[in-house]
């Protein structure tokens, strides 16, 4: 195979080579997204009418249909773009990505799934506060799930900076802002308009988009090697040079210290996906556990088809474009998946491509939202505010002022944080999910010791652990892509402190609850038993 | 909105105690707690080779494939084999368990009359659609 960079002089007839493809066609077919999204949201809001509608789809999802919602969800521009990517330039470590992506759905479909879809009503606190003190669990809850959503979203918004500047050839600080505000305001208008519902479909139009456009670009580029796994891989070492990209190390092999901070990585990503609130909050849209575990079933097949199909795609860019290309390119490791597309089916097939990939961060975005607008309103109004006295009406009007709010504050930080490290933001979400949040989860679930005190020390703990690592990290200072360049004030040698901070939440969940003399309720303890296992007292869908 | 009666706290400690609920939670527990240290195990072992034996991953299997690529792709079969063996689980071992102890407790609850019955809930017993590719 040819090993020059093909597709980037092609492009140069229509703009400056510092872009690709036809910008109109890219912002013809979003726009088309847009418009038919925006119709289905609208259809999809005229049933919204209880907290219930509101906030969790009337539950009246499938399985099926949470599933791909969640694939959906998942599968952010973090996961495409940057998982094809990471495969292209580093080879067989962006590989190591999406298997620790995968095998934690495993963890959601065995331990917590469907427990949480029997004790929960909206978000991650209702399973949480269930047996213990209501007030201080939820506003900590509350807490964790705000940071989450926060940092994902400031990662989501970041990346649709980075990506305009090569998909709609806007390389200006100013024009990118732009887009980041068009981002942030269409987020708003789909999640006021259309809540949990018209959210629930934005996901699902997207992953089906996302999946086939995948997918018929993995056959194309198969079909370029003669359908050989084997022969694209060579094609891989031969434009590489060196047989390295077929095997771990690239990234990660460097040192000592880096091969302990992959591990760290790998506990974060593989523990932290059940602790994701967004994640959490979609299991409560739908009406029964059963079909909550459908859902996961669903998400596992069509997540991990799709990280398949990332192996092949990165291996494919890596051999027809090659790594150096691709660092070449505007927006650098994440122009890897849209070079590869304009590659094989010129400015069309890249339109499509680079469509989706926004609609990908849009819908991520705004599942996102809603997920943090639940908390606040429901958490921190409802239930600590009001003291569970707040109507429905009440709660729904809190949940979209605080959306709006919480779009302005996306739309801000997105603008703050470009040209950040994307990567750094979601793998702190993840290592702050899974410090946080999974063990409180996993202990009210499993252990009927846990306290008050437990579930307070452990997600402090988690968070405040694993925020404090980060910042004195080398992610932040003294290193060549540091977020604070020009200062070195790293104390803490791993990138991600999942290592630390994860065990760190478990122990001092554990510590906590048995070192407390007070005893919480049985009878509560009794029910929250009994309800995770069977779905007594769950709510059902919403009839119209 | 269409809410299943709300049983006493007391049906709740009783269930508690009752032996088939312990052995609905026994047989939900002794499948997914080793299941979980399970492929933790496995994952983890990929993950410290991959770190720090890269050699192994890069003894070819055939063709371009090396043991890396094919370890990576178990980590996939894996999953799914394990996604499929839980749903049928669940399916036969758990399900009817946990609808009898459900229907029971909710006969219960609409006896002592705390809560009026249910309008139109979900029927647990009502014919499921395929399991999607499972």
């Amino acid at each position: 195979m040819s090993t020059l960079p093909l597709a980037i002089p092609l492009a140069a007839d229509a703009a400056p080579a510092t872009q690709v493809g036809n910008p109109w066609i890219n912002i013809g077919i979003f726009g088309a997204f847009v418009l038919v999204t925006l119709v289905v949201v609208l259809r999809a809001s005229k049933n919204n009418k209880t907290a219930a509608d509101y906030l969790a789809g009337g539950r009246s999802f499938s399985g099926g249909q949470n599933g791909t919602a969640i694939a959906g969800d998942y599968l952010s521009a973090a996961s495409f773009l940057g998982i094809v990517g990471a495969i292209a330039i580093y080879g067989y470590d962006g590989f190591l990505y999406s298997i620790g992506f995968l095998v934690a759905w495993l963890v959601a479909l065995l331990l917590v799934a469907e427990m949480l879809r029997n004790t929960g009503k909206f978000t991650m606190a209702d399973v949480l506060s269930f047996r213990l003190k209501q007030k201080p669990v939820r506003i900590a809850a509350s807490i964790s799930t705000l940071a989450v959503c926060l940092f994902y979203l400031l990662a989501q918004m970041a990346g649709a900076g980075a990506l305009v500047s090569l998909l709609l050839g806007i390389s200006s600080r100013a024009g990118q802002s732009v887009v980041i505000i068009v981002v942030g305001a269409l987020m708003i208008l789909y999640v006021l308009l259309g809540g949990m519902k018209g959210t629930t479909w934005v996901q699902i139009i997207k992953a089906t988009l996302l999946i086939i456009g995948a997918f018929v670009m993995t056959i194309w580029a198969l079909a370029l090697f003669g359908f050989n796994f084997s022969a694209l891989l060579g094609g891989a070492v031969e434009t590489a040079g060196t047989q390295a990209v077929l095997e771990p190390g690239l990234q990660y092999g460097k040192s000592f210290t880096t091969k302990i901070d992959f591990i760290s990585l790998g506990l974060a990503l593989v523990l932290g996906t059940a602790g994701l609130p967004h994640v959490l909050m979609r299991f409560y849209t739908v009406p029964t556990a059963k079909e909550a575990r459908k859902s996961v079933v669903w998400a596992i097949w069509l997540i991990g088809a799709f990280y398949l199909i990332t192996l092949v795609l990165g291996f494919a860019a890596s051999a027809l474009i090659g790594a150096d290309a691709i660092k070449a390119a505007p927006g650098g490791v994440n122009s890897a998946a849209p070079l590869l597309a304009f590659h094989l089916g010129g400015s069309v097939l890249l339109g499509i491509i680079a469509a989706v990939a926004f609609a990908t961060i849009l819908a991520v975005v705004a599942g996102l939202a809603i997920t943090a607008a639940a908390s606040f309103s429901h958490d921190i109004y409802g239930s600590v505010i009001k003291k569970g006295q707040a109507t429905n009406r009440q709660e729904v009007k809190v949940a979209r002022w605080t959306v709006v709010v919480i779009g302005l504050v996306a739309i801000v930080g997105g603008i703050g944080a470009q040209g950040q490290n994307v990567a750094f933001l979601v793998a702190l979400a993840f290592a702050v999910a899974a410090s946080a949040n999974l063990p409180t989860i996993l202990y009210s679930l499993f252990w009927k010791r846990f306290t008050t005190r437990g579930a307070l020390w452990s997600m402090y703990g988690g968070l405040i652990s694993s925020m404090v690592l980060i910042a004195f990290s080398p992610v932040v200072s003294g290193s060549a892509t540091a977020m604070i360049p020009g200062v070195d004030f790293h104390l803490f040698p791993l990138s991600n402190p999942g290592l630390v901070s994860i065990p760190l939440a478990f122990v001092l969940g554990w510590i906590g609850s048995v070192t407390d003399r007070t005893k919480e309720d049985p009878a509560k303890q009794a029910e929250m038993d009994v309800r995770s296992l069977t779905g007594v007292g769950a709510e059902g869908a919403v009839e119209h | 909105m269409s809410t299943a009666p709300t049983p006493a706290p007391e049906d709740f400690l009783r269930v508690q105690g009752e032996e088939e609920f312990t052995e609905l939670k026994r047989r939900h527990r002794s499948f997914v707690l080793p299941m979980t240290v399970f492929f933790l195990l496995w994952y983890l072992l990929y993950v410290v080779f991959a770190a720090f034996v890269p050699q192994v991953m890069s003894v070819k299997v055939f063709g371009n494939v090396n043991v890396g690529i094919v370890w990576g792709l178990l980590q996939f079969v894996s999953t799914f084999i394990i996604t499929s063996l839980y749903v049928r689980h669940a399916n036969r071992s758990l399900d009817p368990l946990a609808s009898d102890i459900r229907t029971e407790l909710e006969a219960d609850a609409v006896r002592e009359g705390a809560v009026p019955a249910r309008a139109s809930a979900p029927d647990p017993e009502a014919p499921v659609a395929e399991e999607p590719l499972a």
